[in-house]
């Protein structure tokens, strides 16, 4: 039988993560119906959860993209854990890592320059942010 | 599980077609424990890719160690939160558990929310515990083979337990629990009368009953329900296994210990009985159909196949051809075809 190697039709999993002492979880609700809507396959894990738990949990469910949502402020530490986590599971080259909630420009510049693959703020339209997942999540692919 | 726990070492077992030599990166990964190898590979069988099957033909032979459990009941019941207290109590004998939790797809977008995770937290950082959330993909039939082949790689890689979670409606489901070793129905408290424990389904296909939110105050009437319909057909169940009745409460965490000891009894049960290899006929049986089943469908769409198959559709039209003999003369070139592409390779 021809195998026709498509990567580009399978579906597109996406982590979508609360991470810290934040407990506003409306917004990640929104965008994660948004991705499914899109016909994303979401994995939602909940609030609370620890830097460790999020790379363990995106190495298990082979997400192409994890998106995290911080509304704590506490993304200029979070973050920079996550990726030293990646490294350290030697997972940073496969998977997109996208922020989002409330960062300032500043910050979102600094952890572009981190390896934080993109920022999307609160006022992204769900549509956009959909557009920039997907397209993350293609790039990520071929790169692989 | 009656063994004892499995050694990480894996038997050097000769695998037909390879050596441990040309085994692929992927297989390795599996095979040392690696939870992102493991992943990947379930990724790869999820999508169906070549490189996917190539892996799980080498894996194979190495599995038919785990005891694979399928735990089902309607949304809500608590499915999530009971197979992380079982998980948790599994750990605690010593037993490492991989689990499949399957969440439907929708009919619309073809995307799901996966949150089964939610409730399994406690074990993210347990190397003892893989958890995979997996989609249904829409009901094409492809769900079952993709969940038993990601069972196959986690018995593969060595889990001593795998369970399966899947919300208990629809054949699909039915199907992959039945792919199970040892099928738990969770039922709950609330959801209709004792005319539903009457119907055929799922109720009918359990090895184990769980009674789960046992700490609400209707519980009572169902377990004395589901007791009822256990004396009309549990005792005269051929096979000789007695069905178990358990109520639990998850969140309260009574009835896990029962649950896991009533696992492990039946799993020897499976063994002494010989009820083990007719289940796992059974199982292969449905199996190779399905996948065969599969391969037709895709032949039937595939460019290739498109010229013969729009002719004898048009001979059925015109009455030259009826149906049955035109699906006959398909599979039978289908067939024809695979040969003759392996022969060019």
């Amino acid at each position: 039988m021809v195998d026709v190697v498509n990567r580009e039709s399978e579906p597109i999993r996406v982590l979508v993560a609360k991470v810290g002492l934040d407990g506003h979880d409306r917004g990640v609700k929104v965008v994660a119906r948004a991705l499914r809507d899109a016909g994303m396959e979401v994995i939602y894990t909940g609030l609370h959860r620890t830097p460790e738990e999020v790379v363990a949990t995106a190495i298990q469910e082979d997400v192409d993209v994890i998106g995290i949502s911080l509304l704590s402020g506490a993304h200029m530490t979070l973050f920079p854990q996550i990726i030293e986590l990646l490294k350290r599971h030697d997972a940073q080259d496969r998977h997109v890592l996208v922020g989002g909630g409330v960062i300032p420009e500043e910050d979102a510049a600094a952890l572009k320059k981190m390896g934080v693959h993109e920022i999307l703020g609160q006022d992204t339209p769900p549509a956009t942010l959909v557009e920039r997942v997907r397209e993350l999540a293609i790039a990520q692919r071929i790169r692989a | 599980m009656p063994a004892g726990p499995r050694s990480k070492v894996m038997p050097s077992a000769s695998v037909p077609g390879s050596s441990p030599r040309e085994r692929s990166d992927l297989v390795a990964g599996v095979l040392d424990r690696k939870p992102s190898a493991t992943a990947r590979l379930i990724t790869a069988l999820e999508n169906n890719r070549e490189d996917g099957r190539a892996a799980l033909r080498e894996l194979y032979p190495l599995g038919g160690r785990a005891h694979i459990v399928g735990l089902t009941g309607a949304p809500g019941s608590g499915k999530s939160t009971l197979v992380a207290s079982l998980a948790r109590c599994l750990r605690k004998r010593g037993r490492t558990v991989a689990i499949i939790a399957v969440d439907p797809s929708s009919s619309l977008s073809g995307g799901a929310i996966l949150g089964d995770r939610i409730r399994m937290q406690e074990h993210a950082l347990d190397d003892g515990v893989f958890v995979r959330s997996m989609s249904t993909r829409g009901a094409l039939g492809g769900l079952s083979r993709a969940t038993v082949d990601a069972a196959c790689v986690l018995d593969a890689a060595g889990f001593d337990y795998v369970i399966i979670e899947t919300v208990g409606v629809g054949q699909a489901e039915i199907d992959i629990v039945r792919c199970a070793q040892t099928v738990v129905v969770v039922s709950v408290p609330g959801l209709g009368d004792d005319i539903q424990t009457l119907k055929a389904g799922l109720l009918e296909v359990a090895d184990i009953h769980v009674v789960n939110k046992a700490d609400r105050p209707d519980a009572d009437k169902t377990l004395a329900e589901l007791r009822m319909l256990l004396t009309l057909d549990g005792s005269s169940n051929s096979t000789g296994w007695r069905i178990p009745l358990i109520s639990t409460s998850a969140l309260a965490g009574s009835g896990i210990e029962e649950l896991a000891d009533d696992i492990d009894r039946h799993a020897t049960w499976l063994r002494e009985s010989g009820e083990l290899a007719r289940r796992e006929e059974a199982a292969a049986i449905a199996r190779v159909s399905a996948i065969a089943r599969d391969l037709i469908s895709t032949r039937l769409g595939s460019p290739a196949e498109r010229g013969g198959f729009v002719s004898l559709v048009h001979e059925v039209v015109d009455r030259t051809l009826d149906p049955h003999t035109a699906a006959q003369r398909l599979i039978v070139s289908g067939s024809d075809l695979t040969r003759s592409t392996e022969e060019r390779r």
